[in-house]
């Protein structure tokens, strides 16, 4: 617990450093790409004195002055799979964006996909020494939440206290200052795979940078495609990645529920590659310049060529009809989509107020995949576009790319963890030492 | 396994290359590399040069040399000095006190100090020194105007209207043009002296000249030794009162020694011994009752 709590404030201090120098990087480390931005920061203070502007969801304080994309490599299922291959496609991303934002990084921020993540609800609950909530009673209730055994091997990556209740009334967004008796709160805790974790720091240190903080990728891509009234009224976000697939159920602006699937677009690309026989180059660019999931009477009549350089003739001038390419590719995407909906369906998705459903990430591109995904999902869906934020190019403004703008603001403007609470005064290891501190300021 | 050396192919920037960008993206390091870099370098090399002393000798003498060479250039040299405004004599003063070799380069005058010189001289109000172009020193000089003539304790000299000594003179025949003054601090009041001599025009063939006295007062000395006492105000009123009495009773013409009018209701006559003692025998002489 308490090592949990030092490791996650080293790099929220980290963090703080970071913007306090003004530049901190964004890296999200995808099965397909690595992106990385630079972010500048140049305080709030300038669009305020703007009449009718308001802090624009915390995008007004930072702006992208470089932003690179390289292919991933030596990453699998949103975990990495070689370090050597993966330090050095950071190493790329990181360099490009240094030189297109011409200052140099120190402090990174990452984030990955994969390395299965899961969500645990938490709950505790106090009764209050006074009658007025202070921040140490909401440090002790937070403390007091009774932490499942989530394994061997395993690490917290977010704990947001995403409720609390004082005596009757539920649905405080913040209890300090309020009268009661009773204090109970509910917490939302995502543990991932240790050894993803430790993977990605160690290849971050690698590239001399330091690690100011970890996110999960589901939860970022829906922190940037869902808008307010989505995430306020309960919204789940399918970010359709290469290798993983995320899933993240937002509510009352709190993640509730964040899951990924392992199986993604890198693995339509397989299917083609092995249904047409070619290679998974080939295969990559024929699914993105003419895949689809449905298919229609015009697509039997529209060829495709697939060239090959095997020396065969007969080989290397095969066509195939895109109807036969929207065969391989829609059982597959079927999969993933019902793969979600059954993760969907074992979070209690339907039990939400209002039941959105946002597809963003670089599969979301498939023409036709908003009708297949609301036979499979429900009816309630849209395609997400990260949303836009300050100096990012055009090219990185892609369904693709929402999980690294959804780091910006993850940097930005952070949610309330558990460790941003101080500890309670009575679990304190050195509180003797504060005693004596408090004595010296008091007689000094 | 992967092949542990990268492929060829790699885009990947390699470590050293890496951290190289990175190093030269470092502010304080760029700084350090663009100026205080070459800074030093220079500093170095110009210390290691100029380490050895025949090389110092050296440099200074070519420097000296290119110095000299530039200076005694015929479009910096001095040939001549001319003097406007000073008369002859003065004009020998100045090329006395400011002794230069002609040709002089421009460099080597110091016009200040040369200025200087020439408006010590007693003689000169004030000079102003420029170099002309065509190598000529111009020395314009405003001679003092001598106004009066001044006896003192070392002799005569000429003042001007402030009080300057201009020049020593020999004898008072040689300025016989100029009214004279005399008596402690007579030449600082030149002006009052000039507006005395002014009123006394009427009389003036008559005036030896005015003596001031006790630094106060101003006293008329007229031949036959005869003095009008002024007072220390309004010496010119009172002395213009003095003419027309002179004029109306032919007052100084009779055989006085002195008018006192030091006093200005008073006004006082002192008259010659030899008159006085005729007066009082013409008083003491019984006046003869002509019996009919």
């Amino acid at each position: 617990m308490t090592e949990l709590y030092e490791t996650q404030r080293a790099m929220r201090n980290m963090r703080k450093a970071a913007m306090q120098r003004g530049v901190v990087a964004v890296l999200d480390v995808g099965t397909s790409k690595i992106a990385c931005l630079v972010l500048r920061f140049d305080g709030t203070d300038r669009l305020n004195e703007v009449e009718g502007i308001g802090p624009m969801a915390g995008q007004s304080g930072f702006r992208v002055i470089g932003a690179a994309t390289t292919r991933s490599r030596g990453v699998k299922f949103g975990e990495i799979h070689a370090m050597q291959e993966t330090e050095r496609a950071i190493r790329t991303a990181i360099q490009a964006a240094q030189k297109m934002a011409k200052v140099r990084v120190d402090h990174v921020i990452a984030c990955f996909g994969g390395a299965e993540p899961r969500s645990y609800g938490l709950d505790g609950a106090i009764e209050l020494e006074g009658h007025v909530v202070t921040e140490q009673d909401v440090a002790r209730v937070l403390a007091a939440c009774d932490v499942p055994d989530y394994g061997e091997g395993r690490e917290v990556l977010h704990a947001q206290p995403v409720n609390f209740a004082l005596d009757h009334r539920s649905g405080l967004s913040d209890p300090r200052g309020q009268m009661g008796q009773r204090l109970t709160t509910d917490m939302h805790m995502l543990t991932v795979d240790e050894i993803a974790v430790q993977n990605l720091a160690h290849c971050v240190k690698r590239c001399d940078l330091e690690l100011a903080g970890i996110a999960s990728s589901p939860y970022v891509s829906g922190l940037a495609s869902l808008v307010e009234d989505e995430q306020e009224l309960g919204a789940a976000c399918i970010d359709l990645g290469g290798g993983a697939t995320g899933i993240s159920i937002f509510l009352k602006k709190h993640m509730i529920y964040a899951d990924s699937v392992r199986m993604g677009g890198d693995h339509v690309t397989g299917d083609i590659s092995m249904g047409l026989q070619v290679p998974t180059a080939t295969a990559e660019r024929i699914k993105t310049f003419f895949g689809g999931v449905v298919a229609t009477g015009m697509d039997d009549r529209d060829m495709i060529e697939l060239e090959g350089e095997t020396g065969d003739w007969e080989h290397d001038r095969r066509t195939v009809s895109r109807a036969e390419l929207i065969g391989i590719m829609r059982p597959r995407v079927e999969e993933i989509l019902e793969e979600v909906r059954a993760r969907l369906d074992a979070a209690g998705f339907e039990y939400l107020p209002s039941q959105q459903i946002v597809l963003t990430g670089g599969g979301s591109q498939i023409p036709g995949l908003d009708g297949l995904a609301s036979r499979i999902l429900g009816q309630q869906v849209r395609l997400g576009r990260p949303m836009r934020v300050h100096g990012l190019p055009q090219a990185v403004t892609g369904p693709a790319f929402a999980s690294a703008v959804g780091m910006c603001l993850f940097a930005t403007h952070p949610q309330d963890e558990w460790w941003d609470f101080d500890l309670p005064v009575e679990r304190y290891p050195v509180r003797s030492i504060r005693r004596a501190v408090r004595w010296f300021k008091d007689n000094w | 396994m992967q092949p542990i050396k990268p492929q060829p192919c790699d885009p990947a920037p390699s470590r050293l290359a890496y951290r190289y960008q990175r190093l030269m993206l470092t502010p304080l390091f760029r700084l350090t590399l663009r100026v205080f870099l070459p800074f030093l370098l220079s500093l170095a090399v110009a210390g290691i040069y100029l380490s050895d002393a025949d090389r110092r000798d050296q440099l200074a003498m070519a420097v000296g040399d290119l110095r000299n060479s530039i200076q005694t250039r015929p479009e910096f040299m001095v040939n001549v000095m001319a003097i406007d405004g000073a008369s002859r004599t003065i004009a020998e003063d100045i090329r006395e006190v400011t002794p230069i070799d002609f040709p002089i380069s421009s460099f080597d005058l110091d016009l200040e100090l040369i200025q200087q010189t020439v408006a010590e001289l007693p003689a000169v109000a004030r000079a102003t020194v420029r170099i002309k172009p065509g190598g000529i020193l111009q020395v314009s000089v405003t001679e003092r105007d001598p106004v009066m003539l001044w006896r003192s304790r070392q002799g005569l000299a000429t003042v001007d209207k402030a009080g300057y000594v201009v020049r020593p003179v020999n004898s008072r025949s040689a300025r016989a043009d100029l009214p004279l003054i005399a008596g402690d601090g007579a030449e600082e009041r030149v002006d009052e002296a000039l507006a005395l001599y002014e009123a006394a025009a009427p009389i003036a063939d008559r005036v030896i000249g005015l003596v001031r006295v006790g630094k106060r007062r101003w006293d008329v000395v007229l031949d036959r030794d005869q003095r009008i006492l002024l007072p220390e105000e309004d010496a010119v009123t009172a002395l213009e009162r003095v003419i027309a009495l002179g004029h109306s009773q032919d007052m100084l013409a009779r055989d006085l020694v002195a008018v006192d009018m030091r006093i200005a209701e008073r006004p006082t006559i002192r008259i010659a011994e030899r008159a006085m003692e005729e007066w009082w025998r013409i008083r003491q002489t019984p006046v003869e009752k002509r019996e009919e």
